[in-house]
């Protein structure tokens, strides 16, 4: 399989960094990976040229000026760039619903996610902003698919327009105006049937129902996964019927960032939301540096601290503080830290949202450093006893034999772990002697994602490097990976 | 209209962007405008040229580059037409692809068992109802069960496209674990004697372990009841799909045990460029495509006719 974008970029910049300053033939080439990486990720054609050519400008005016990091000038200005095209010059505002009853209109190609999209919203405009919502289904050809809409409004407590079979979409969408304006809504959402860009027939009756309702907002709902073909449903929908704003669905899926960048650059309409999973609750806001960041390959830090924060339980973690204080490290305490990183999606997962440690990701499996690791870990934990748990010098050979055989495995493996405890424990101890509280505090602090991450662009990359090597040689999990860790961890971790 | 007419007519309607602007990179050397026919030296200006071209028809950067270099190997230095271009890219394509077209393999094996898979919104359900209803047409009779109990109305769609194919579909409650709709399915297909039992599975993006788990699982517990099953796997992929298709491949074939893939809305998108690259890089079979959303809109893949198509050749 093809790097990802983080990778790519991560191995170009890379290069740069090992070469002191920036020449233009340095800028031609690395640009050069970052249109390939662009492409494939999916951005289109045109739009990754014209984003290429922009970068490239930037860059030849300021590249050899500065020596100090080359690598991360160049992907400043990329960062930058990217910000730029995904966010747009002026702010969108908000959706304008105000005026009730609003009318809006979900377009998209079929199986884009139109339905389950159009229910997200209803129940974010419902539980957010407190308006009252009907739905209304205009799909007349996919079977199921009215139906679907309704089960959808029962699931979120949101009205939908009864259902009459053999009503063409025009009549739906003005009985659904009646019905809205009789019933008191603040919004109305329409949800039509999916069709290609280039049927001209089904995009003329979009354009009748567009007409016959004047919505205040027309939705593109895109496949986050779309490959070039992004630009022309982009130019299609909004010369056709008009869009004032795209929602990107699958936006959890792996194939990511190329869509977005298509779709805002092509349109120059808004990226609304973004989806993120199958559930009703899955929509969120589009960030532009966020996405930016995860294109770039800075880690998506903003989605690790969330996720931080879903499983962290802030009892364990001021229980854990007080320990580190005090330089205790024992395996009760690392037991609960492996339970804590399958939690957030094994060292995969949490490795994907790190910077810099994407490209690392296939030396790691490679070394055998995945998930089946951790789980025999906590297996050989909790074959101990729990005296042994708590003081771990306890164990000589026959312990040690009596406990790898408990887990099925063997002592070698045990006295790895061991090895891992302790060195673990030594920078805790070193940790509690050094911060005396306050610093203490805060890196748990930003362990649970309350003191804000270090921006990930200021992040030291040797000192990743360094954490990520670490975990390689399996010589220390340290505390919840690299991100999680406070910088001047890092750089204990580098002098083992 | 015959079924190449209609892939052709349905693939030129946006694959008419490969054609012009094959035409476009011909006419742009054109010495004389005057001429019958322009021609243009085949270099490395063209070359490139070209390459961008497939890698807009979602062909990826890896097998345009490596179609493009295998033109260049018995082009090179010429002076060719636009149509000489056309003919030069579909053989090549055709060459990649020739492998790759093989139809749904029938086993004596009753029930044979066909585990329908892919992401959410790829068309699974409804080349279900297409294929059913073409095995009905050829004499099968055909179980179909709903294994998407996640998605609202997912049951409900399949058992339209059901009545549409005069077969038979086992559904569950929503909700219910799929891997015992599929025990219960494949139980009853058995007790019924049937040929096929054709399970739907709900979407799923290829990197939730979580969903792919509950995948590998309908499969062990199909293999409680027949050790073989399921005898096919198929893997429905959107044409609109980028680069990402081939992650899907990659993964639910590592998963699921992909057997043969069916690439929907054919008709008017991308110019299906990506299953050269599929092609190119996997070899598994392609069993169908769909052009339409009509029951009879689902077809066996030809690499010709894909091939000349793909570049707007007049068959």
């Amino acid at each position: 399989m093809f790097e990802s974008l983080s990778q790519r970029l991560g191995g170009v910049f890379d290069r740069l960094t090992k070469q002191g300053a920036l020449t233009e033939a340095d800028v031609q080439t690395a640009l050069r990976e970052v249109r390939t990486a662009l492409l494939e990720a999916d951005v289109s054609l045109p739009v990754a040229r014209d984003f290429i050519k922009a970068v490239g400008r930037k860059a030849a005016g300021q590249a050899v000026t500065r020596s100090v990091t080359p690598g991360q000038q160049v992907v400043k200005i990329v960062h930058d760039e990217l910000i730029r095209v995904l966010g747009g010059d002026d702010d969108a505002g908000a959706l304008k619903i105000d005026n009730p009853p609003a009318p809006i209109l979900m377009v998209g190609l079929q199986g884009s996610g139109k339905t389950t999209t159009t229910a997200k919203l209803a129940r974010r405009l419902k539980e957010r902003e407190g308006k009252r919502v009907l739905m209304a289904s205009l799909d007349t050809s996919r079977p199921a698919a009215m139906e679907q809409l309704a089960i959808l409004g029962q699931q979120i407590g949101v009205d939908t327009l009864p259902i009459m079979k053999g009503e063409d979409p025009v009549a739906i969408a003005r009985r659904a105006r009646t019905q809205a304006a009789m019933g008191g809504y603040d919004v109305y959402l329409l949800d039509t049937a999916g069709r290609l860009h280039i049927d001209q027939d089904l995009i003329a009756q979009a354009a009748a129902v567009r007409d016959a309702v004047n919505p205040r907002e027309t939705l593109l709902v895109v496949d986050g996964l779309t490959g070039q073909d992004a630009v022309n449903v982009a130019t299609e929908f909004d010369d056709k019927i008009g869009v004032t704003g795209v929602v990107l669905t699958r936006m959890d899926g792996d194939g990511r960032g190329g869509a977005a960048l298509s779709m805002r650059a092509i349109t120059g309409k808004p990226i609304r939301f973004v989806g993120l999973g199958e559930k009703t609750d899955a929509l969120e806001g589009f960030d532009p540096a966020r996405i930016a960041g995860r294109i770039l390959g800075m880690g998506d830090i903003v989605a690790l601290v969330e996720k931080a924060q879903e499983v962290f339980e802030a009892e364990q973690a001021e229980r854990m503080m007080r320990r580190f204080q005090k330089g205790l490290f024992n395996m009760n305490d690392l037991k609960m830290q492996l339970e804590q990183m399958m939690k957030m999606g094994g060292v995969e997962g949490l490795m994907g949202m790190l910077p810099g440690v994407g490209k690392m990701k296939t030396q790691m499996a490679e070394a055998g450093l995945d998930d089946s690791m951790l789980r025999r870990q906590v297996a050989l934990i909790n074959s101990m006893t729990r005296q042994e748990r708590a003081n771990p010098a306890l164990l000589q050979a026959s312990r040690k034999r009596r406990i790898a055989a408990g887990a099925g495995l063997e002592v070698q493996e045990l006295n790895r772990l061991l090895k891992q405890h302790r060195q673990m424990a030594d920078v805790m101890k070193k940790m509690g002697r050094q911060t005396k509280g306050g610093a203490m505090r805060a890196a748990v602090q930003q362990m649970m994602g309350k003191g804000g991450m270090p921006d990930p662009a200021q992040m030291d990359p040797a000192a990743l490097q360094a954490a990520a090597n670490a975990l390689k040689s399996g010589g220390g999990l340290p505390g919840l990976g690299g991100a999680a860790l406070p910088q001047g961890l890092s750089g204990l971790l580098r002098k083992k | 209209m015959s079924f190449f007419g209609k892939l052709r007519d349905r693939l030129l309607r946006s694959s008419s962007r490969l054609d012009e602007g094959i035409g476009a990179i011909v006419d742009e050397a054109a010495p004389d405008p005057g001429a019958a026919q322009s021609r243009r030296l085949v270099d490395d200006a063209m070359l490139e040229e070209l390459e961008d071209l497939l890698i807009a028809s979602d062909m990826g950067v890896e097998t345009a580059a490596r179609v493009t270099a295998n033109i260049a190997e018995g082009c090179l230095g010429r002076r060719l037409s636009g149509r000489e271009v056309k003919e030069a890219l579909a053989t090549e394509i055709a060459r990649i692809m020739a492998g790759v077209a093989r139809p749904l393999p029938l086993y004596p094996q009753k029930p044979q068992v066909v585990l329908v898979v892919g992401v959410n919104g790829s068309g699974k359900t409804t080349t279900i109802g297409k294929l059913a209803s073409q095995f009905r047409a050829a004499g099968k009779t055909v179980v179909i069960a709903a294994c998407d109990t996640f998605r609202a109305a997912a049951v409900e769609q399949l058992q339209v496209w059901g009545t549409r194919a005069g077969v038979p579909v086992l559904t569950a409650a929503e909700g219910t674990d799929p891997a015992s709709l599929a025990y219960d399915a494949l139980a009853r297909a058995q007790r019924e004697g049937a040929d096929l039992l054709m399970i739907d599975t709900a979407g799923r993006l290829q990197n939730r372990a979580d969903l792919m788990e509950e995948l590998a699982k309908i499969v062990r517990v199909l293999r409680k009841i027949d050790p073989t099953a399921p005898h096919n796997t198929l893997l429905v992929l959107d044409a609109t799909t980028g680069q990402n298709a081939l992650a899907q491949v990659e993964i639910f074939r590592k998963v699921a045990d992909v057997s043969g893939l069916v690439m929907t809305k054919l008709d008017g998108t991308a110019r299906g460029g990506v299953l050269v690259a599929l092609a190119d890089r996997f070899g598994l079979p392609i069993h169908a495509i769909g052009v339409g959303e009509q029951i009879d809109d689902l077809a066996p893949f030809d690499p010709d006719d894909f091939a000349r198509a793909l570049v707007g050749l007049e068959n």
